[in-house]
């Protein structure tokens, strides 16, 4: 390929190699397709080959647009940061954010009215309950790690972001495995194990994607000018590092043939059942806390303008966090075919977390110490204070949920689905929302449109997640009274469907309590679009620093 | 002793826990060794540093 310039030059390996790769995506999809054992697998085939061709597209385009100059590390002495991928994994959270909780509240109401199914096989409970978690955990709550995880490391760091293409190709190769992960569910493609449900091909897609994601974040690190690496960024690291290991180590699995969707895991029985488990719960500590935590340990000491309460709890929160959390994982087995020991492991574990969890916990609330009146004047702090407070409180129910004897009440019941939930929309939601507030102003370098409306999503989300949960805690437990209790002759004293009837009301507030995050989560989309959309029409070059160079 | 699933259960349950608790003694150690305040004061402060 020789540039149509004047001046001669070449496309840089990364250009060259990441096309030529591209290229031969498409090719290979486009031969998947055709010899595809089942429809949805072809359709899956052909996105994979129309995006590869975007990409390869993409990847000329701004090849013979662009000026050949990589964007230079640093402009006067500062460094250049690389804000554009960070911009559009923002707005694809908002995204997304808004698409998962609206699943939810469909599948929420299918429950308190299983005929708003209306029979059709694509939107049935069974496939639109992984929509609705891959939505809010993966889409949702991914694209906010990968977004703010690129915004800390480079400030904390004090150095461009590593790599020209690497970053984008995180960004948009991340969502490109939501599209396929979700668009598979509703048709009926998934290996059915608990938040890791795509098949192989997905599954392998992510893995290449995690591992560049996990190169640029150490490079990024490596490149630092910073000569010690702030606490946030070994929660990130720990975050990408660990779910890598879990994402590979539980989807080990031999698919049936190029041409299917189809695959068998390669763990049997209970051992399988563990890895699940080991996988399922660490996506819990890794995923939706390490991560989450990371955004805690810089967006709040920014926000609050304090330095974290005591830097040296960071380090022990740090490591006895990661250290205890990849043991937490049988107590979802109580019960089972997995040894006793293992599971009293699981819960001894579980139960020690209290103690990492809420060090971490203090840490992030008493950093407001000496500025507790912010909490009064700015609506976004008061989000992430309330998203701490929320994290307390889902750390200290869950090691009492994994007490065995409380276990055989609160597990299959509503109330694992109430905790849950108090720890997504009270702690990741919050954090999350709260980061979204703070990021866009400083990428977009104008003020937020309303802290007014941050106001109103605050309260209205509050009052949903207390409706939501307190809503399941009640079902929960009737529920798993309802399901052990017994006559005085020794049979059951309710049959499965009254428990299920018994459930209704329950089922409808809780749908009420996620209609209010929805209507929050609608107020940021809109504060969101209202902050970046407006001036950008009358300034277009007034962009944030290196935008120009990224795009 | 074979390597049978009594031996690794039996490794876990003793050497497991004395390989944690000796990690967590060394980070303890490095966490609260007082000579260190200074450098993590200093690090507190990384993400209100402006450039």
């Amino acid at each position: 390929m020789t540039p149509s310039h004047a001046e001669s030059r070449f496309m840089t390996l990364g250009e060259g190699g990441l096309a030529a790769a591209m290229t031969a995506l498409a090719f290979f999809s486009i031969v998947v397709a055709a010899k595809a054992y089942t429809p949805a697998y072809a359709f899956h085939a052909y996105l994979f080959a129309a995006a590869s061709v975007a990409a390869v597209f993409a990847i000329l385009n701004r090849y013979f647009e662009g000026n050949g100059e990589t964007p230079p590390l640093e402009i006067d002495g500062k460094p250049n940061y690389n804000f554009g991928p960070i911009k559009l994994g923002t707005i694809l959270a908002v995204f997304w954010g808004v698409a998962g909780f609206t699943v939810g509240l469909w599948i929420a109401l299918e429950l308190a009215f299983p005929a708003l199914n209306f029979d059709l096989s694509y939107i049935s409970f069974g496939r639109l309950r992984p929509l609705h978690t891959s939505a809010v955990i993966f889409a949702f709550g991914g694209n906010v790690l990968i977004a703010t995880s690129f915004y800390v490391v480079q400030r904390t760091c004090r150095a461009r972001l590593v790599g020209d293409l690497a970053p984008w190709f995180v960004v948009l190769g991340y969502n490109f495995f939501i599209v396929i992960a979700g668009s598979g569910y509703l048709l009926g493609i998934t290996q059915s194990k608990e938040y890791a449900e795509p098949e192989w091909y997905a599954d392998l897609w992510l893995t290449i994607v995690w591992v560049v994601y996990l190169l640029i974040y150490l490079g990024t690190i490596m490149r630092r000018k910073e000569p010690h690496i702030y606490v946030a960024n070994w929660f990130y690291l720990a975050f990408i590092l660990t779910i890598a290991v879990l994402h590979v180590g539980n989807n080990a699995a031999v698919p049936v043939s190029w041409f299917s969707p189809k695959s068998y895991v390669v763990w049997a029985g209970v051992q399988d059942a563990m890895v699940q488990w080991w996988y399922g719960h660490n996506a819990v500590g890794f995923f939706l806390t390490a991560g989450f935590l990371g955004i805690m340990y810089y967006f709040i000491p920014k926000r609050a303008e304090r330095p974290v309460y005591s830097y040296r709890l960071s380090i022990i929160h740090f490591w006895s966090l990661i250290f205890l959390y990849i043991w937490a994982g049988p107590h979802h087995l109580h019960y089972t075919a997995l040894p006793d020991w293992t599971q009293t492991l699981g819960m001894t574990f579980s139960i020690m977390l209290w103690m990492p969890s809420w060090g971490g916990m203090i840490n992030g609330l008493m950093t407001l110490s000496g500025a507790w009146d912010k909490l009064r004047t700015d609506p976004v702090l008061r989000m992430m204070v309330l998203s701490v407070a929320f994290y307390g409180m889902a750390t200290f129910e869950g090691p009492v949920m994994a007490v065995r004897e409380v276990n055989s009440l609160s597990h299959y019941t509503d109330w694992t689905i109430g905790h849950v939930h108090s720890g997504a929309l009270g702690w990741v939601g919050f954090i999350s929302f709260g980061a979204i507030y703070c990021l866009v102003p400083w990428l977009w370098n104008r003020p937020l449109y309303s802290l007014r409306l941050v106001s109103w999503h605050f309260w209205i989300a509050t009052i949903g997640i207390v409706v939501y949960i307190s809503s399941m805690w009640v079902s929960g437990i009737l529920q798993g009274l309802m399901w052990r209790s017994y006559t005085n002759l020794g049979f059951l004293e309710y049959s499965f469907i009254e428990s299920v009837e018994a459930m209704h009301p329950f089922y409808v507030i809780r749908a009420l309590g996620g209609s209010l995050f929805l209507v929050g989560a609608l107020l940021m989309a809109f504060n969101v679009w209202r902050t970046i959309a407006p001036r950008e029409a009358l300034a277009p070059a007034a962009a944030g620093t290196g935008l120009a160079a990224a795009e | 002793m074979s390597p049978t699933y009594a031996f690794f259960a039996h490794f876990a349950q003793t050497w497991g826990l004395v390989y944690f608790v000796a990690l967590f003694v060394v980070v303890l150690a490095y966490a609260l060794w007082p000579s260190r305040q200074k450098e993590f004061d200093e690090s507190a402060r990384v993400p209100l540093r402006e450039d």
